[in-house]
This record gives structure tokens, C-alpha cells and sequence, in this order.
């Protein structure tokens, strides 16, 4: 029952879901606004101007706020479709932006094609390292990752203070931050005095390539049926669950840290604590709201990026607080979850 | 006296008409069969009965006074129906005291609810342990704690679906007693089943069912199956095939196997022949079974089991073992021989390959695309049979291959498994059927608290039956 065109009835379905639910939680921000006495009108509008007003507000705040929740968002996409969930990409971040710093202090004698690959695979091995002892607990001790991976947060916040306080510190041991990395190890600009940077392309591409796997490759059919049925993969298909899991918990990882080091090559230029307003909770929105689909969460990491940047404007140009914003992200989520519920008590 | 009559009850689900205008009672004293094949709509009507489904139209007589149709099953309690479910209801970690005081709405819990409790089950008749734990009960037991609960609101209609499903042939035949004097004491008894024989053995009446219509009814007495089978299917069951055994080379060779809860045991199975394996639920026959299938989870020791393959398995659990109920037919297809396939997947040949397989082993589906969970019972289990083939086995194990299908199903099922014994396939199949086993097996093991013991050619269903309970001398 395949539909004419590109898309299928399902995914055409998931992307009406997804828009309802977004226009959703938009007419309630602006119902809440109204009846808490803002004018509505200013607030959206300053809204639309911080995320698509201006070609500058697009490529130096949209874009670049997107880029990190697109890439938290295809780490919880992967460790969903292999039947897990990833709550700790915030950890998994903060650890990949330290090893990346770490990486690009370093790597000053490097020219930039050698430089920025090791950089980012320090981000992506840190944050595979930091799902070591989940997949350790889960497969041994049979302890959900849910648990591990959330507490394993707390302690990344604690590794990332340390090191900006220690190991990391800037020379003058003055400001818990670290020093600014090596040029070569900075993601170039993509557009002229616009801070939008090579990481956007990268999560691109990396959206198509986890797209590919998980519905064209033997690897990415293993780790579905595995989330989808891990005791038919078992029985019937002889798949070896236990690896499967731990590999989508690794592989989540891995790209979580990538996502910490492109935010610290590409925007920070340093390590610092809180790099992350909350991107690997956000994230959880995003991939949901993209219905763990990586074309999905491309766009849904673009919608979100776009009312964060909006929230910056709405506050400065209307005085309305930018958590105002979390009103739709939540919104967003309650409205896809009972819908998805609705829809699988139907079936 | 007519305890319950339902008159021109219709139903539908969507398009689909499950009961057009169906008329069905039960009179104290009797035990009314009702027969069906899958879909006919037998479970629809029992369900409208017991107040878990609104009929569209249609009326509703308790006792031979009209009422309203019950609104649930608690209405339907209070006016003294009682219904036995076609899977065990009761909770596993409770006493079966507070499992019936559950069922029958007391206030009491604990202690108090086991003693008033044991009063119901003295009054029934019916003897069974109110302190033990559900859990710790037998197949049997748990089945009789169902109709005690079923009864314990003084229920003088008692509606059974498919209740002999899981037991042994010993405890049908108690079950149909138990039935029996339940009516003979007052009550009213329906009994949804597929299997003919009970329906000899049991009801007075017979209703058949087919496609949401009554196709034969009446006194059971000058009935026979062949009639009943006609008004189930709308046509005589087709033919088994004969098959002449002829037997090759040993693929499967167990010397001193322990396995699970398989103890020591001696056996040889060759190409060619259906090995038939009969057995209680949780005999060990489970991992015996899983063990020659080569999964992992049961870990074969040294050198005491050799199979040589490719073995193909389909498993009992045809939803959570066999398929992936949210993946595409050209997936769970795919899910059989994902271990060497190429990295990247070529999906049109996949489905090209699917539509292939759903036409030659007539599955009835909307093509290789939809999703398992679309298919009926039948078809989701030639789904796997087709799957199995495709991985051109020497051994075929098949667990529980026909269970919740209709006579024409199963017939199929069975036509497969013999096909493949004559294509010098190794089968081995076990059910909890006694029947099946002996109507396909060339031989009979039978496995009783881990033991694995061959049953001469020549012995009889009872025989089988009581070695299955552990009751014969040798």
C-alpha cells in the first residue's frame, strides 16, 4: 500500500500529526499570553523576526541553535529504534564537547582536514565511553539504561566542573572556563559574518546516512527488530539481541559526544559548565516530534531551533520571559503522545 | 425452562458483519455446544451475552422474561450468568480465595475471602486449596478456579469459550463431567468449541455459526462430524493427502541429553519421518524442543546432541516469538534469513521474493507491505510455514503449529507439515492436542517431568494419555 509520490501514507500521516501539533501548541502560547495580558501580536511577531526575520536571525540564530538538536535528536532516534532509551545525551555531550576540548587545546600543529576529523572523533569516543558502564549495567546486571544513563548526567556535570577548574583551566586560573582551541580545530563559517558553521552540514549528513542504514542496511534491519520485537529477532532470526543493544547504546553515544564537540568546534570555541541549555532533554522533544524518523527530526530540530532563537527575540524586543517558549515545546509533546496513544489503542 | 435466550441479534465492526440477526437459548439442564470456524462470530455472541459487547439490534430474555442487553458484565452477573474466559483471568500471585472473592465482588480479602470461599467450593463441588497460590496451581487447576469463579455469584448460565484448549485428554473428559453435572444440577451450560468430538461427548444441542449466521441447528443426537463439519465450512473438509514414509539419514542424534528440564535423554530422528512429541504444558518439552533448534538460551553441553542443518523452527507464540507484529510482511520474511543476507538490503527483490511466498503458500493478506498484525491467526502462521520452507531445512520444528485455528487452517497446517516430510524433511512437532500429535506423528515421544520416552507404534490414545500424566507402570 504504497501512496503515489515520495512519501508514504504513514510518514504523509506522521507529518500532518507533527504540524497539528505544533500549530497546537502555538495557539496556546499565544491563548496564555493573552490572558496573561501580553500583546499577542507584538510577541509572535517578535518571535517570527528572531527565527526567520532577517537572513542574520536565520543563519546565526536558527541554524546554529538547530544544529545540536538535530544531532541529540538522531543519538535518541538510534537508541529508540534499537528498543532503548537514551536519557543521558546530556552527559554524553558535555563529555564529547570536554574530550573535543581537550583535543582541539592540542592540536595546534595539525592543519584543519586532520585537525577537526580528531576533534570530533574525540567527542564521539568520549561519548561512547560515557555509555560504557549503562551497556555494562544493563547486559550484566540487567539495570534499564533509563536509570544509569540519566544519573550518569550529574556526574558529567561534575567531570566537565572539574576540568574547567583543573585539567582544562585556562592559563590564568581565573575564570572556570578553559582557553579558546586551536584555529585549525574550529569549524569553518559557512556564510559571511553569520555564525552558522560547518556542523549543520554535518548533521545533514549525518541524518541521511542514519536514514540509510537503519531502512537499507542488514545492520540497521537487526537493530529495528530488535526494538520492535527482540524476542521474535531472537527466536526467529537468530539475532543476537545483547550486542544489538549495546551497539545502538554505543553508536547513541557516539553521536551524542559528536554532538558536544561540534557545539564547542563550532559555536564555544571553549569548554564551560552548562554548555548545554538543556539540548539533550530538548533533543528528546525533537526526535519524538520527528517520530524517530531522521528526516522527521531534521525538521523537527529546525522548528525547535527556530522558537528557541524566537524566545531570545521575544524576550528582548517584548519583555516576555523566553520560558514562555517551553509552553509549546510541551504542548508539542503532550499532543503527540496522546495522539500516538489514541492511534496504537485504535489499532 | 429457557434460563437465557438471545433473539435477532446483529452486530457489525465497521463493515464487517460479525452476527446478522443470529437467535440462540440455552435451557436448564442442557449443555448447548456452540461451533464455529475462526471469525464466525461464536465469541461475538458469547460476548453480547455477557454484557462485554453492545449488540446493534436484537433482544434479550433472562429466565423467560425480556430485559434490556446488559450493559456489562456485571449486569449480566447479577441476572446469574457467569462466563469462562478463552484465557485464564485470575492473578498469579493471589490465593485462589482472593482470586474468586475478586471475581465475585466480596468486600473480603485475605483469610476471611479463603474461608468464604471454601464454602463456594464445598457447595460446587468442585475441590480445590482456597489458600494455595494461583501461581503454584496445574493447568487443570487454574481452569477449574475459573468456572468456580465463574459460578460463585450463584450462576445458573455458565458460558464457556474454548475452554479444552490447554488440557490434556483425562482432564477434557473431567471438564465435560464437571460440565455435565453442572447441568444436570439445574444449570445451563455453552460451550464454544472447536473440536467435534466434545460436542459429542457433551451437548444436547448443537449450534454451528458460519460467517455470522446460523447454519445448522438442533438436537446433537443425529448429528454427525461430517454434518457439523459442513455447516461450519459450507463444504465437505477437503482430503488428507496420503503419504508413504520413507525415511533417510539421522539429522537429529541425542545421546544422555540434559537440557533445561530435559533429563538424559536417547533419541534419533531421521529424514523424511514426523516425530510427534506429546506432552503437558511444562514438561520440558519446551526446551528440548529449543535445544535442537539451536537457540542459545538453553546451553547443550559436550557432545550429547548433534543436528545437522539448516533447521528451521516455528515457534509456538506466533506474535511475540514468530513475528513482529508492526513490521511488513516483506520484514518478518526477511527476519528468517537476516543472518546472511548482504549488508545492504535489496528491497524490491525482498518483495518481490515475499509476494512470491504469500501466493504459493496462500496467505490472505493486502500484500507483502502491510503489517503482521493485519493478518489472522491462520494466515500469520502459514506466513511462517512459508518462511520456514524458504530456508530449505532438513529438520522442521514446529510447537503448538495449529493453535486458536479453525478446522480449514489447521487441515492446511497439517497438509504442510506432511509435505514436508515427504520433501525428506526431518519434522518434529509437538501440541498440546493429543489428537494432532497422533493424526500427524509416524512416532510419538512423550516427555513427562523431563523424561523422553518413545511410545510403541501400536500404543493407544489412552495409553499416550496416561503416560503424558506420569499414570503408566512402565
Amino acid at each position: 500500500m504504497i501512496a503515489k509520490g515520495f512519501l508514504t501514507r504513514a510518514a504523509r500521516r506522521d507529518l500532518f500529526l507533527t504540524a497539528g501539533a505544533f500549530i497546537l501548541g502555538l495557539a496556546l502560547l499565544a491563548l496564555f499570553l493573552a490572558i496573561a495580558g501580553f500583546n499577542v501580536g507584538a510577541a509572535l511577531s517578535a518571535m517570527w523576526r528572531g527565527a526567520f526575520g532577517s537572513w542574520y536571525a536565520l543563519t546565526s540564530a536558527t541554524l546554529v541553535r538547530a544544529t545540536p538538536l538535530i544531532v541529540l535528536g538522531l543519538a535518541f532516534t538510534l537508541a529508540s529504534r534499537g528498543g532503548t532509551l537514551n536519557i543521558g545525551m546530556e552527559g554524553q555531550f558535555a563529555l564529547g564537547a570536554t574530550a573535543a576540548t581537550w583535543a582541539g587545546l592540542h592540536a595546534g600543529s595539525l592543519p584543519p582536514p586532520i585537525a577537526i576529523p580528531w576533534v570530533l572523533a574525540c567527542g564521539a569516543i568520549a561519548g561512547a565511553a560515557w555509555m560504557l558502564l549503562p551497556v555494562v549495567f544493563r547486559l550484566r546486571f540487567g539495570v534499564t539504561e533509563v536509570i544509569t544513563t540519566l544519573l550518569l548526567n550529574f556526574v558529567a556535570d561534575a567531570v566537565v566542573s572539574f576540568a574547567v577548574t583543573g585539567p582544562l583551566q585556562e592559563p590564568t586560573h581565573i575564570y572556570p572556563q578553559s582557553a579558546t582551541i586551536a584555529m585549525s580545530a574550529q569549524l569553518p563559517k559557512l556564510v559571511d559574518g553569520a555564525r552558522m558553521h560547518l556542523g549543520l552540514p554535518i548533521a545533514l549528513l549525518l541524518a541521511a546516512l542514519l536514514g540509510a542504514l537503519l531502512w537499507k542496511s542488514r545492520w540497521g534491519f537487526t537493530l529495528r527488530a530488535v526494538g520492535a520485537g527482540a524476542t521474535a529477532a531472537r527466536v526467529s532470526g537468530g539475532i543476537a539481541t545483547a550486542s544489538v543493544i549495546a551497539s545502538a547504546l554505543l553508536w547513541s553515544g557516539a553521536i551524542a559526544g559528536l554532538g558536544g564537540a561540534i557545539e564547542v568546534t563550532g559555536v564555544s570555541y571553549a569548554l564551560y559548565q552548562n554548555l548545554s541549555p538543556g539540548y539533550g532533554f530538548t533533543a528528546i522533544a525533537v526526535a519524538l516530534l520527528g517520530r524517530l524518523q531522521p528526516l522527521g527530526v531534521v525538521v523537527a530540530g529546525l522548528l525547535f531551533g527556530a522558537l528557541e532563537a524566537g524566545a531570545g527575540a521575544m524576550q528582548r524586543d517584548a519583555g516576555i520571559p523566553a520560558v514562555a517558549v517551553q509552553v509549546v515545546e510541551a504542548v508539542v509533546i503532550l499532543t503527540l503522545v496522546v495522539l500516538t496513544r489514541r492511534e496504537a489503542a485504535e489499532r | 425452562m429457557t434460563l437465557l435466550s438471545l433473539t435477532h441479534i446483529s452486530k457489525r465492526f465497521g463493515p464487517t458483519i460479525a452476527l446478522d440477526n443470529v437467535s440462540f437459548d440455552v435451557a436448564a439442564g442442557e449443555v448447548h455446544a456452540l461451533l464455529g470456524e475462526n471469525g464466525a462470530g461464536k465469541s461475538t455472541l458469547l460476548h453480547i451475552a455477557y454484557g462485554l459487547l453492545r449488540a446493534d439490534a436484537g433482544s434479550l430474555q433472562v429466565g423467560g422474561r425480556p430485559c434490556d442487553l446488559f450493559a456489562s458484565p456485571a449486569e449480566a452477573r447479577t441476572a446469574g450468568i457467569g462466563m469462562v474466559h478463552q484465557h485464564f483471568t485470575s492473578i498469579p500471585a493471589l490465593s485462589v480465595g482472593e482470586n474468586i472473592a475478586l471475581a465475585a465482588g466480596w468486600p473480603e480479602t485475605g483469610k476471611r475471602a479463603e474461608r468464604r470461599a471454601a464454602t463456594v467450593i464445598a457447595r460446587l463441588a468442585l475441590p480445590l486449596d482456597p489458600a494455595a497460590i494461583v501461581a503454584s496451581l496445574s493447568v487443570q487447576l487454574r481452569q477449574r478456579l475459573e468456572i468456580v469463579k465463574a459460578l460463585a455469584t450463584d450462576a445458573g448460565v455458565l458460558l464457556l469459550d474454548e475452554p479444552s484448549a490447554v488440557l490434556a485428554p483425562r482432564e477434557v473428559r473431567e471438564l465435560l463431567q464437571t460440565l455435565r453435572a453442572f447441568a444436570a444440577s439445574g444449570g445451563a451450560v455453552v460451550l464454544i468449541t472447536h473440536k467435534l468430538d466434545e460436542v459429542f461427548a457433551a451437548a444436547d444441542r448443537v449450534t454451528v455459526l458460519r460467517r455470522g449466521a446460523v447454519t445448522l441447528h438442533g438436537p446433537t443426537a443425529g448429528q454427525t462430524p461430517a454434518t457439523l463439519a459442513r455447516a461450519m465450512l459450507g463444504a465437505d473438509l477437503p482430503r488428507t493427502t496420503p503419504r508413504a514414509v520413507v525415511r533417510g539419514d539421522v539429522v537429529v542424534r541425542a545421546e544422555s541429553l540434559s537440557v533445561g528440564a530435559i533429563q538424559s535423554a536417547t533419541f534419533e530422528i531421521r529424514e523424511g519421518e514426523i516425530v510427534g512429541i506429546a506432552a503437558i504444558e511444562g514438561n520440558g518439552q519446551r526446551d528440548l524442543l529449543r535445544a535442537i533448534v539451536g537457540l542459545d538460551e538453553v546451553g547443550v553441553i559436550g557432545e550429547t546432541l548433534r543436528v545437522s542443518g539448516p533447521v528451521a523452527f516455528v515457534p509456538e507464540d506466533r506474535t511475540t516469538e514468530g513475528l513482529i507484529p508492526e513490521f511488513s510482511l516483506t520484514e518478518n520474511v526477511l527476519l528468517g534469513t537476516v543472518k546472511g543476507a548482504d549488508f545492504w538490503l535489496d528491497w524490491s527483490a525482498l518483495h518481490a521474493r515475499t509476494a512470491t511466498l504469500l501466493a504459493e503458500f496462500d496467505v490472505r493478506s493486502g500484500g507483502p507491505d502491510t503489517a503482521a498484525s493485519s493478518l489472522s491467526g491462520g494466515n500469520q502462521q502459514k506466513l511462517l510455514f512459508a518462511r520456514a520452507f524458504e530456508r530449505a531445512p532438513r529438520v522442521l520444528v514446529a510447537e503448538n503449529p495449529t493453535r486458536g485455528l479453525d478446522i480449514l487452517a489447521t487441515h492446511e497446517i497439517h497438509e504442510r507439515l506432511r509435505e514436508a516430510a515427504s520433501l525428506r524433511i526431518a519434522v518434529i512437532v509437538h501440541s498440546a492436542d493429543l489428537d494432532e500429535v497422533l493424526a500427524l506423528a509416524d512416532r510419538v515421544f512423550v516427555v513427562t517431568n523431563g523424561v523422553v520416552r518413545e511410545m510403541p507404534a501400536a500404543a493407544s490414545r489412552d495409553a499416550v494419555g496416561d503416560a503424558m500424566l506420569g499414570l503408566s507402570p512402565q
